[in-house]
């Protein structure tokens, strides 16, 4: 995981373009604006998938501006706003 | 002796084919499809296991959790810890998964498990994990998890069986066991979510290969599907074909419809002796129903259509596309598929914003979800649009009259978003967006037979609804119409004297500003139970009206009694007129209050009365009074 980092600093995956890959390294839902409580985002995202280690490509997005985002997790594909999105911390 | 009723649940993440291995055991039909969020409430059903058991098979709401977020997951969850009242606990829960896909349903897996019901595995869709070359040891798969497993093909004959031998067997188990295992379920921390999926995750990599050929398919069209520009004018073009075939396709057959109902009235009236008898069969009966049953073809083309989008899975798709489109009118984007479902009818359409989790989301769409273009407004579109509109071509290929039907549908969702953005501004000022997340599911191949299931079912609803409720509107018409009889010496048509014309003419002067006459004000009281009522009314006050010699198709009187504005006036009022009691009654039963019935109603007619007055004098003011 450190040789990821070193090579590749983290980034909050609501900032990737379409085609970025990437393994999500910790969920930070503080830093997201989402109307969730944090607590609850956490939640959500841990369901559809999103833990620690798993792998993300950004396969699409949406027309205005950019939003939302298709993501791979692993091997399902989920729609989700660049808003959540930013609780997602991936390099 | 009596073999006492067992009680088996299906639970699982969504679009896992809980409600496909449903009706494969029960025999039933009931909706599937390849998006999240179908079923919305609790289905039960039975049937007998092959060593003769008497089971109740109850089908749940998708959840990828116990936790109930939004109102279809609180059913799901309530019914696993026996919480509804009167419930009684399920005896096995069948945890049902899509074997492509097992990461979130085995952590729903280890969640249930803490509830203490028998519970089992079902990795259903194993047809298709097969031909992407997953392979699971299943028993390994068992033994870690601590729970029987076994495969299911919901969707083909037989793919039932080892599901069925299992449930015997776990049943017979769960007989000899005495007591119940303690329920220890509580809401998991964020902490222990995580855990419970780390520990998923490293069971499904001891048992589960990864899928060797994945889905390039899906990835291959989504490319196109979901392509920012190209997506959005893919769905548009969907959309239009929908209402361009809607029109071009049905047209033969309706006329094919048609003439068989007019020669049908017209044996009535030969074969009867003139008088109250051979009135009421071809006036009221023939003339009434046979004009509403005439839109079957339309109906079934846009079921098909519907259905066809929905199994392949391109639902979700424009869920996405359409998600900050419709953020921007203060709506959420799983708003989409009830919307969307509402162009069917409004009723499943409210029943589909259950899986919407935040209460004001769900309230906007609620709300303006009935402003969408159900298959009820069809007829009556239609009967206008070809009455009044010619089919010439537009730019050497499109239809005029499909492009005026189009333009109808788009004014109801652009007044649909319109309310919703105004509801937001003005009564929602702190809102703030609720998040989207949705899965994707893979794209299927529409299965021929359930599409055919899904359609007979919808024309078999129709067809039903035109033998109920309007058959009995019609007689309450034709009853309305014909008394009381003129007296001896009229010189005016007999309708003139009759109740219908008096209500008509009692309402009349406060539709005169819309431009309707008397007739389609009559019409519209009926027209309340339900839309396409409305078009049956007219067909038989204006059959009454024109006696015996009235053997012209209600569109040909219709184009010679009515001004053109009247009748784009009419237009106008049936986008947005709140004529359906059903759709008020399911309102306030979702919402739990009369007040979001009543808003409702004001304001869908108070914008009908302002869009038929405006359509009207601006018409007029063209010249087409
Ligand atoms: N090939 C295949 N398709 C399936 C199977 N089970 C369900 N499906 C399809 O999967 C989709 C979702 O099914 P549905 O029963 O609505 O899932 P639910 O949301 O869990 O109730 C539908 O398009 C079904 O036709 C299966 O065993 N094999
Ligand atoms: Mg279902």
């Amino acid at each position: 995981m450190s040789e990821i980092c070193d090579t590749r600093p983290p980034l909050p995956l609501g900032l990737a373009r379409r085609g970025y890959t990437g393994t999500i390294q910790h969920l930070a839902a503080g830093g997201a604006t989402s109307s969730l409580p944090d607590v609850e985002l956490e939640s959500r995202l841990i369901e559809l998938g999103f833990v620690e280690g798993a792998r993300v490509e950004i396969l699409h997005e949406g027309i205005v501006g950019r939003d939302p985002i298709a993501v791979r997790v692993d091997n399902i594909t989920v729609a989700v706003r660049r808003r959540e999105a930013m609780a997602v911390i991936v390099a | 002796m009596e073999s006492p009723l067992l009680h088996l649940a299906l639970v699982g993440t969504p679009n896992s084919g809980k409600t496909s291995l449903f009706n494969a055991l029960t025999g039933s039909r009931q909706k599937v499809a390849n998006y999240p969020g179908v079923t919305v409430e609790r289905k039960e059903g039975g049937f007998v296991t092959p060593q003769g058991r008497q089971i109740s098979l109850v089908d749940l709401p998708g959840t990828y959790s116990l936790r109930g977020r939004s109102p279809d997951e609180e059913i799901t969850r309530d019914f696993v810890l026996g919480r509804a009242t009167g419930e009684v606990l399920p005896d096995l829960v069948l945890c049902v998964a899509d074997s492509t896909n097992l990461r979130l349903t085995i952590r729903l897996l280890l969640e249930l498990k803490s509830t203490g019901r028998p519970l089992a595995l079902v990795l259903n869709m194993f047809d298709i994990a097969k031909r992407r070359g997953v392979t699971v040891d299943v028993a390994g798969l068992s033994q870690a998890l601590g729970v029987p497993v076994v495969t299911s093909i919901a969707v083909r004959k037989g793919g039932t069986d080892d599901l069925l031998q299992l449930t015997d067997h776990l049943l017979a188990r769960a007989e000899a066991a005495t007591g119940d295992r303690a329920n220890t379920w509580r809401p998991l921390t964020v902490p222990e979510l995580r855990a419970t999926q780390r520990e998923a995750d490293r069971i499904i990599a001891a048992t589960v290969s990864l899928p060797e050929r994945p889905d390039t398919w899906t990835a291959r069209i989504d490319s196109v599907a979901l392509h920012p520009v190209g997506g959005l004018l893919i769905l548009l073009a969907i959309l239009f074909v929908m209402f361009q075939g809607v029109f071009a396709w049905a047209q033969p057959l309706m006329q094919l419809l048609s003439a068989a109902f007019d020669a049908l009235g017209q044996l009535v009236h030969d074969q009867l002796p003139e008088g109250l008898l051979q009135s009421f069969l071809q006036n009221g009966v023939i003339s009434g129903v046979g004009s509403v049953i005439v839109f079957l073809p339309q109906i079934i083309i846009i079921f098909l259509f519907i259905l066809l989008l929905e199994d392949f899975g391109y639902m979700a798709r424009a869920a996405f596309l359409m998600d900050r489109i419709m953020g921007g009118a203060g709506l959420h984007g799983r708003a989409f598929i009830p919307l969307l479902s509402s162009f069917a009818c409004a009723i499943p359409g409210i029943m589909a914003t259950r899986v919407i989790d935040n209460r004001r989301d769900r309230l906007t769409t609620i709300l303006i979800a009935p402003l969408m273009t159900c298959s009820a407004r069809i007829p009556v579109y239609t009967l206008i649009i070809s009455a009044f509109i010619p089919p010439t071509k537009v730019w050497g290929l499109i239809n005029l009259q499909g492009l005026v039907m189009f333009g109808l549908y788009a004014a109801g969702i652009v007044s649909a978003l319109l309310v919703s953005f105004l509801v937001k501004f003005f009564l929602m000022r702190d809102y703030q967006p609720a998040p989207f997340m949705l899965e994707l599911p893979d794209y299927k191949l529409p299965r021929l037979r359930g599409i055919a299931i899904g359609v007979y079912t919808r024309a078999k609803m129709f067809l039903q609804r035109a033998g109920t409720t309007i058959f009995a509107m019609m007689v309450l018409i034709w009853f309305l119409a014909s008394f009381p009889q003129p007296p001896e010496a009229a010189t005016e048509p007999a309708i003139n004297y009759s109740l219908a014309a008096m209500i008509g003419q009692a309402i009349a002067p406060l539709l005169t500003p819309v431009g309707f006459n008397w007739q389609i004000a009559v019409a519209l009281v009926p027209g309340m139970a339900a839309r396409e009522v409305a078009v049956a009314a007219l067909g038989t006050v204006y059959a009454i009206e024109g006696g015996k010699e009235a053997a012209e198709q209600i569109g040909q009187v219709l184009a010679s009694k009515w001004s053109l504005a009247t009748a784009l006036a009419l237009l106008a009022w049936y986008i947005f007129a709140p004529q359906c009691a059903s759709t008020l009654a399911v309102i306030r039963r979702e919402t739990g209050s009369w007040r979001w019935m009543a808003v409702t109603f004001v304001y869908m007619f108070a914008l009908a009365y302002a869009a038929a007055f405006a359509t009207y004098h601006i018409a007029v003011a063209m010249g087409a009074g």
